[in-house]
């Protein structure tokens, strides 16, 4: 049976083993004068006879299919012939494919030598064994652990206490899934990283300021050494996030204030989704907005003033960037400033102050902490952010302050960096990943300073 | 008692059906502009004539007319719902910031219009401060709650002008030998009746005509409220104040005059010790012996 039939028949057996565990704890509490002599409630039992048919078997069902292939290509392999026998990796998956080639029809039988035709019909007969070994296996599972949990069933059992610690140990692994994968990711940026740490030193990645990953592919190639400072790439990252800050923080935040303050509630409801709007507008349509709009724009305001300016520019960039992150602080402050008690403008307003004073004495210091924590969030973003970067500012990783040159970001890099076609091993693909740990050092950071501005200064009205 | 809920009251207006018995069957048309009692005073602080406010279609407020005179403690009672911290909020304008509200009538601030269009409300609240229900110093240090006022006023300049002004206020509200080396902790870190007394303060640090204290001590302890009922004693020689109160006998204890309020209209205005000894309306007689409310 293929897998995808098995699946839903497990369900239903799940579900027949539900009615099932039901119908005889109901059964079982009648003679005893009600469902009030059983331990538990109906349902529990029912439950308890779900798990225990649909656990066992889905565990097999998975570590079947995840093992399967590998198991059954070790035979095909160990079937052949001692001279076709392959002696590398790269040949093994050389002749693994060829047969499966020959299994699947792509490849006439006639092409290939007679030994891998063999095996192509092996690996066949191998396929359908498994797939009806594991649905006889499963279902026998199923429908054993379903009549082990119903003959279980009996009035002095805890059927709720074994159903609600199963499902806690459920909801654990779910939880410990996410952490896992966090992990994992981190731990195979690491290793990575350390390899590149041994072909290129701390000192040349941290304080270079010269960043250009061009290896030799062969020894006798011409430029055969890379430069590997990252400094061009942080200061760029810093000049275009610096830049759209400058544009999201104020325009944001006025706008937060004037929604949250000024604006009547009809107005209020016709902006704010509008400005949200800004959120869902992809990050690629901005950066051709960036690219083929503002930063020609840029380039002629700057020429008519006699300025000298690249059509890629790091202003064009942060500009649109800006734009798009304001809703990020809008949205977060705009919350944060309807959180702050309505006695306090009160409080304020009585005392004769106006709007403004109230805004900026009161509120806005009340509502202080949040407000950061929005504004941290929008400079992970911006740092983040790689489309408009690889569209509007370039690729050139010019060490420079002017915002009116081309500079690169670091996740910029990182996308052209493996998206070469260089070996994996090279220093010049390993560098992405000693960016993507210091990338993800300075967004940590961030959001560790964000919490801990936030429960600083949480307190302070509550 | 049905006739309690406004509800009623309201769906009656819609079907212009005669209005229902207000409560002891009197009609509300027998209410509307008949405050028995002593209303009215000699060259009053504040003359409030025929005021109504709307929320929205619901009126709230039927016609009251009422002088307030100087220095006087007036205290406004009544069952909830009964309008009497809406009047009050009229009175500095504090309903200004509801956008579904509406005031009419003639409101008087020592012969000015309140809601002259030309009024400058930031004076008009200077001169009328406010304490609230709930107290709500800000986020802030004691010193900087008290010197708000004073501050955004521009009342002192210098240093120590400002630094007397919060000495002197918070000695008015009778708090400064407790908090007096403490003045940089928040103001929200103090007790609940310190935080009222904190606010009454910042209300005098702005040298306020009038004060108005809208149920100043329904979040108080017995002790705080008896701390704060004495304050009110000694601010009333050199304010006016009209508090708003749920209890009976913080009228009796604190005021001059009290006035009684009922769905929306004022019944009865008297001396303090006449409202509660002889009612002159059988409804103020209801409400002061505990029939409702």
């Amino acid at each position: 049976m293929q897998p995808g039939n098995l699946f839903p028949l497990v369900v239903v057996l799940i579900a027949i083993a539900f009615a099932l565990g039901y119908a005889r704890s109901r059964a079982i509490a009648t003679p005893l004068g009600g469902i009030r002599h059983l331990k538990s409630l109906p349902f529990y039992y029912a439950a308890r006879a779900s798990l225990w048919c649909g656990l066992p078997a889905l565990i097999i069902f998975a570590l079947w299919l995840g093992f399967e292939d590998k198991v059954i290509q070790t035979m095909v392999i160990g079937s052949l012939p001692a001279d076709l026998q392959p002696d590398s990796p790269g040949r093994a998956s050389l002749v693994l494919s060829q047969i499966s080639n020959v299994a699947s029809g792509a490849l006439s039988p006639k092409f290939v030598p007679e030994p891998i035709a063999g095996a192509a019909e092996r690996l066949m007969a191998l396929r359908a064994e498994s797939k009806m070994m594991m649905t006889l296996l499963v279902i026998c599972v199923a429908v054993l652990g379903a009549f082990v949990a119903w003959l279980r069933i009996a009035p002095h059992i805890n059927a709720r206490e074994k159903v609600e610690s199963t499902l806690r140990k459920i909801f654990f692994m779910c939880a410990g899934l996410a952490i896992l994968t966090t992990v994992g990711i981190i731990f195979s940026v690491i290793f990575e990283t350390i390899h590149f740490f041994n072909k290129v030193s701390f000192v040349e990645f941290f304080f270079g300021t010269s960043w250009s990953p061009q290896t030799a592919i062969r020894a006798d190639q011409v430029g055969s050494s890379g430069a590997f400072g990252m400094i061009p790439l942080f200061v760029g990252t810093l000049l275009i996030s610096g830049i759209a800050m400058l544009v999201a923080v104020p325009v944001g935040l006025m706008s937060a204030i004037y929604l949250s303050e000024y604006a009547s509630r009809r107005m209020r409801g016709i902006v704010k989704p509008l400005l949200e709007l800004l959120a869902g507008v992809p990050t690629v349509v901005y950066g051709f907005f960036a690219a083929l709009t503002v930063a020609p724009f840029i380039a002629d305001a700057a020429s008519w003033l006699g300025i000298d300016a690249s059509t890629e520019s790091a202003l064009a960039a942060g500009l649109v960037m800006g734009i798009m992150i304001i809703p990020f602080v809008s949205s977060l402050s705009d919350d944060v400033i309807n959180a702050v008690p309505q006695t306090m403008r009160d409080g304020s307003l009585a005392l004769g102050a106006t709007q403004a004073e109230t805004m900026t004495k009161v509120i806005f210091p009340a509502a202080l902490p949040g407000i950061m924590g929005g504004i941290l969030l929008a400079v992970s973003r911006a740092i983040g952010e790689t489309m408009i970067v690889v569209m509007a500012a370039g690729l050139a990783a010019n060490l420079t302050i002017n915002p009116l040159e081309a500079v690169t970001t670091v996740t910029v890099q990182i996308v052209t960096l493996l998206t070469g076609d260089q070996e994996f091993d090279s220093a010049k693909t390993l560098s992405a990943f000693a960016l993507g740990m210091m990338l993800f050092i300075v967004t940590l950071a961030l959001n560790v300073l964000a919490l801990h501005v936030v429960r600083k200064y949480r307190e302070q009205y509550e | 008692m049905n006739t309690m809920n406004p509800v009623i009251d309201q769906d009656a207006k819609v079907e212009k059906a005669p209005e229902p018995p207000a409560g002891n069957g009197i009609n509300d048309a027998d209410l509307e502009g008949r405050t028995v009692g002593r209303p009215f005073a000699d060259a009053p602080k504040f003359s409030l004539r025929d005021v109504e406010v709307f929320y929205g279609e619901t009126r709230a407020i039927k016609r009251i007319s009422l002088d307030i005179a100087r220095n006087e403690v007036i205290a406004f009672i009544g069952p909830s719902g009964c309008g009497k911290s809406t009047f009050l909020r009229c009175l500095n304008r504090m309903n200004d910031s509801i956008d579904i509200c509406r005031v009419k009538g003639q409101l008087q601030l020592d012969g000015h219009d309140i809601y002259d269009p030309k009024r400058d409300v930031v004076e008009l609240r200077a001169r009328v401060g406010m304490v609230f229900q709930k107290p709500n110093p800000f986020p802030k240090s004691i010193y900087d709650n008290v010197a708000y006022g004073p501050r955004i006023h521009g009342l002192a300049n210098r240093k120590s002008d400002l630094d007397d002004i919060v000495e002197r206020s918070l000695r008015g509200a009778g708090l400064w030998n407790e908090v007096k080396d403490r003045l940089d902790t928040p103001g929200t870190g103090l007790s609940g009746g310190q935080q009222q007394r904190l606010c009454i303060a910042r209300a005098i640090a702005v040298s306020p005509e009038v004060v108005l204290m809208d149920e100043p001590c329904s979040a108080l302890d017995p002790i705080a409220t008896a701390r704060i009922e004495e304050l009110i004693a000694e601010l009333s020689e050199s304010y006016t104040i009209i508090i708003v109160t749920h209890s009976m006998q913080q009228a009796a204890r604190v005021s001059d005059r009290t006035a009684y309020f009922h769905l929306g209209h004022l019944v009865e205005v008297n001396e303090t010790n006449k409202v509660f000894t002889t009612p002159q309306h059988p409804l103020t007689e209801s409400y002061i012996t505990g029939r409702f409310g």
